[in-house]
């Protein structure tokens, strides 16, 4: 027992480190939740004696006016990218898988993949610059067309659709390779045998390609479940601006301009907590759900 | 599900069957190209602005070519010591937050990757670092925290609170996990303790695991901009991303000396915008060939073991 112990050691004291470091820099700030029971004064620190007031935060939270659209906008923006965020690499991967000569098919993919490593700072920049009605080369591009000069990060009829393809435009690349990647893994005798019976390039998509990896769009659907409260607050941080405030504002940037810029740290600790629980059940159940239905386990 | 995938089929280019040309192929190949463009283009265009005469941008003459090709706004960027400064920061917060995040990651995964007889209490370690990442306090006890800490305005700041990437540390152990019990059992014989065994065996074996988290992690910090913004008061000590931030989208210019304002009028607001883009994502476009390998591994690695 002792010499278990002992050989047992050295393995507990390699966690220490990680640890110690999750204690203090995720459960401390967890316990800092309490905040959202608070009137919090933070001169008298997180530990310090502060007035609690119930449910007040909440209670306050609810009565705003603009939190219904907030939620709202969260609830739009988020499943749309979801949603889109599954079909557009679905469809990306098989067009990608049916193209037969590998140097255009490693090109589109080296290509659609670039957004992805870019910050939201970067795109958003660039973004800022290209959709602008003022000279932006897109409404260039448009005018030749002639349709008329189109505020996409100013309009409120816009915005949302804006942050959706753009969302789309950055993340697709990733997708396409997590599908790809499934569809290389499809056994080649399938095909050869299909081709044998006839089957065009149709039957074989519907017939095995979309069976062949239907396990991982399950996985990949289920576990997007649990961002459904996560608009994406880098994005709409860097390209959102108060006159879209009404279409655009989300939970995560909302809380930023209560908390800090008008520093009411126990409302916006209330939006945050209730995000978080929210999240934490989606995301339990889509990890429970995918385990279920995909087997998938994290470790 | 499936079998775990081989580096051959990961590379995503292996052909299964004859494919013949037709038009539908020729359709396909030429669409694909065009969304290929529609991903790379906006990044030419902004090259191309920084590039061109401030006249010219302004304009709105330049598309995919620099116009009256002029360094010039690069050498304002450049001449910024706020830039410097910044960049420095940037590249303190790689230099210590990698080795940092790797260590860490490392001395996790490979206790984490026993089976639970083997370390008692595994399953209790286990959650204990996955509910990190399900679970948070949110945005202003996260905030409050770092403050109580004293670490507003200091690197330890930006590095620290992610020293342990939860999500490298579950593809390490699975990675671990893979690694045949002989050899491990061979150094036990050897008389090589777990930290030997770590560092002599599991280390060398893993490194290309090692390489793609080390990418994944360079690239997280050179792209945060958040946490800069939020916890340094004093914009001297932003790292790149929150200065282009602030400069780029928030356009906020007010600690700009006389002198600065003066030369700016020399050059347009546009062209010295798009430099800055740039040079924000130059490492990264430079890196890139890398990255792309890597992380494709590093991807299947991850998402679509079963």
């Amino acid at each position: 027992m002792r010499s278990k112990l002992r050989k047992e050691l050295p393995l507990h004291l390699m966690l220490l480190p990680g640890l110690i470091m999750i204690i203090l820099f995720s459960y401390v700030p967890m316990a800092g939740v309490m905040i959202a029971f608070q009137k919090f004064i933070p001169a008298k620190g997180l530990f310090g004696d502060q007035k609690w007031v119930g449910f007040d935060n909440f209670d306050y939270v609810m009565s705003l006016p603009n939190f219904t659209q907030v939620l709202w906008n969260t609830l739009f923006i988020s499943s749309l990218k979801l949603i889109l965020g599954l079909i557009v690499p679905l469809v990306f991967a098989i067009l990608l898988n049916e193209l037969a000569s590998n140097v255009i098919k490693r090109t589109v993919q080296t290509a659609i993949y670039l957004p992805y490593f870019l910050s939201w700072v970067v795109l958003g920049g660039i973004l800022i610059d290209i959709l602008s009605p003022s000279g932006g080369i897109v409404n260039e591009f448009l005018g030749l067309f002639g349709v008329s000069k189109i505020f996409f990060l100013g309009d409120n009829d816009w915005f949302p659709f804006t942050l959706i393809a753009s969302d789309v435009w950055k993340n697709f690349g990733y997708g396409t390779i997590v599908y790809l990647a499934a569809i290389t893994g499809i056994d080649p005798g399938l095909y050869e045998a299909a081709t044998i019976d006839g089957a065009n390039r149709w039957h074989k998509t519907w017939h095995i390609t979309i069976p062949g990896i239907r396990m991982v769009i399950v996985l990949l659907s289920v576990l997007s479940l649990g961002q459904l409260l996560n608009a994406g607050f880098d994005q709409v941080f860097n390209l959102y601006s108060p006159q879209v405030y009404e279409s655009g504002d989300i939970l995560d940037t909302f809380v930023y301009r209560i908390g800090l810029l008008d520093a009411q740290y126990g409302v916006a600790t209330a939006v945050g907590f209730f995000k978080s629980i929210i999240s934490l059940t989606l995301i339990s159940s889509s990890y429970f759900l995918a385990y279920r239905f995909a087997k998938y386990r994290i470790f | 599900m499936q079998q775990p995938l081989t580096p051959n089929q990961a590379d995503l280019t292996t052909v299964h069957r004859k494919k013949k040309f037709d038009g539908i192929s020729v359709l396909n190949a030429t669409f694909l190209i065009l969304v290929s463009l529609l991903c790379i283009l906006p990044l030419i265009h902004i090259v191309a602005v920084s590039f061109s005469s401030s006249a010219a941008a302004s304009a709105g003459y330049v598309r995919l070519w620099p116009v009256d090709f002029t360094f010039a706004s690069y050498m304002y960027t450049m001449s910024r010591t706020e830039f410097w400064q910044s960049m420095i920061v940037s590249l303190t917060r790689i230099g210590i937050g990698t080795p940092l995040n790797l260590l860490l990651t490392i001395l996790v995964a490979y206790p984490l990757s026993k089976e639970s007889h083997a370390l008692r209490f595994r399953s209790v370690y286990a959650w204990a670092f996955f509910i990190t990442m399900l679970f948070n306090g949110g945005l202003i006890p996260w905030y409050t925290t770092l403050k109580e800490y004293g670490l507003l305005d200091s690197i330890w700041a930006l590095v620290l609170p992610g020293a342990v990437p939860v999500f490298s540390v579950v593809l390490l152990l699975n990675f671990f996990r893979e690694i045949p019990k002989e050899l491990e059992e061979a150094a036990l014989i050897d008389g090589a303790g777990h930290f030997r065994t770590v560092w002599s065996i599991f280390v060398p074996i893993s490194k290309p695991a090692l390489a793609t988290l080390a990418l994944f992690s360079m690239v997280e910090h050179w792209n945060s901009w958040f946490d800069g913004l939020l916890l340094m008061g004093n914009p001297a000590n932003y790292p790149l991303q929150s200065y282009i931030q602030t400069i780029v989208i928030q356009q906020n210019l007010s600690n700009m000396s006389r002198d600065a304002m003066l030369d700016l009028a020399l050059i347009s607001d546009r062209t010295l915008k798009s430099s800055q883009i740039f040079l924000g994502s130059l490492p990264i476009i430079l890196a890139y060939p890398f990255l792309q390998k890597y992380f494709v591994k590093g991807i299947v690695l991850g998402s679509v073991k079963g």
